[in-house]
């Protein structure tokens, strides 16, 4: 439901780290995103090219790798995965769990095309020169 | 092919605000909680009943959030507290910076307890941060008793939960029981409270529960 708001976030860190984006410049924008995180892939995805459509940015994939809820027991110390709603270990059936993954959002990283890394970089030449 | 590593949260910012807010907070010693429920809970009702059955033990605040309208402020106004509406103009959700910028308006006024009535969604408010010291989510007898198995997030990350309408049980096939063994199955850690805003049951130890987290 607000994955507008997290796709405009996405921008935002993309832009911090190349400020002046020529068109076919970022390639991909590798995100991982936990299961519950409440987020729809798909509507991250159709929401990051909306807001990317009329920009140098238009084409950038956004590779959205989904994480599973994985937890540690506080009772038996064993890591597993679970499928939420069952909030329970797996392993002793005990709940008293502490979540260790599966809740967040990160930007992991960016992929450039090569050919225009050069320019991303010497962005300040480039506009010496237009 | 280059690759820029960056391995930084999707929400940073909100976090960094959120910490900002928490440090404000508790600069100034006060017990903040962020209402979290569906739409037509009882949030604001809540709030009422609460401000009624603690004016002469501690004085409370209230930030309010909605998508449209500021109904809610006004219902809370008349109770002579301080109160700022949020109108998010259609987003899910209150985000830190919207709670900072409320905040401005009434921190100048004498009070020990924040109220934060976030708004009203299962959903969106459960991932951001806002600065407070625990979220509580109301879930009323009227909304069927498996409503923590279908948004288990929001249980997850409370502190606390309050049954509310309770007094409506006899006319509903909701189960408070079930209710509170649902979100116990999500959350064993979640205190649980049993209310009804209209004949004040469970009021009172709702309230004497915040007198024990007010910061001295």
């Amino acid at each position: 439901m607000h994955e507008l708001s997290i796709a405009q976030e996405i921008l935002r860190i993309i832009h911090q780290y190349v400020p002046d984006p020529q068109p076919n410049c970022v390639k991909s924008v590798k995100v991982s995103i936990g299961k519950m995180s409440n987020i729809l892939t798909d509507s991250l995805n159709f929401c990051f090219e909306a807001i990317t459509s009329n920009s140098a940015l238009n084409g950038t994939k956004l590779e959205i790798i989904e994480t599973a809820v994985k937890i540690s027991c506080l009772n038996c110390l064993k890591e597993s995965e679970i499928e939420p709603p069952v909030f329970a270990c797996p392993v002793c059936g005990h709940n008293q769990i502490k979540i260790i993954s599966g809740t967040e959002m990160q930007v992991e990283e960016i992929e450039l095309f090569d050919e225009i890394e050069s320019t991303t970089a010497s962005g300040s030449q480039l506009k010496e020169k237009e | 092919m280059s690759v820029i590593t960056v391995e930084r949260k999707v929400l940073e910012k909100n976090d960094a605000i959120a910490q900002q807010n928490r440090a404000t907070f508790k600069n100034k010693n006060l017990f903040t909680m962020n209402l979290v429920s569906s739409p037509g809970s009882g949030k604001t009702s809540l709030v009422e009943r609460t401000i009624h059955h603690t004016k002469d033990k501690f004085k409370i605040a209230v930030i309010e959030g909605d998508v449209q309208t500021s109904l809610d402020a006004e219902r809370v106004d008349a109770y002579g507290v301080p109160v700022v509406q949020i109108v998010t103009q259609g987003a899910c959700h209150l985000e830190a910076s919207l709670v900072r910028d409320a905040f401005g308006q009434i921190e100048k006024n004498n009070f020990e307890v924040l109220f934060i009535e976030n708004v009203g969604n299962l959903v969106c408010p459960a991932g951001y941060d806002l600065g407070e010291d625990l979220k509580v989510v109301i879930v009323s007898t009227t909304e069927g008793d498996d409503k923590p198995l279908k948004y288990p997030a929001m249980f997850r990350n409370a502190s606390a939960v309050i049954i509310n309408k309770i007094d409506l049980v006899p006319y509903l096939k909701c189960s408070p029981e079930t209710l509170e063994k649902n979100a116990l199955s999500i959350n064993p850690s979640l205190k649980v409270f049993k209310t009804s805003c209209t004949t004040d049951e469970g009021i009172s130890v709702w309230c004497e529960w915040i007198e024990t987290k007010i910061k001295k």
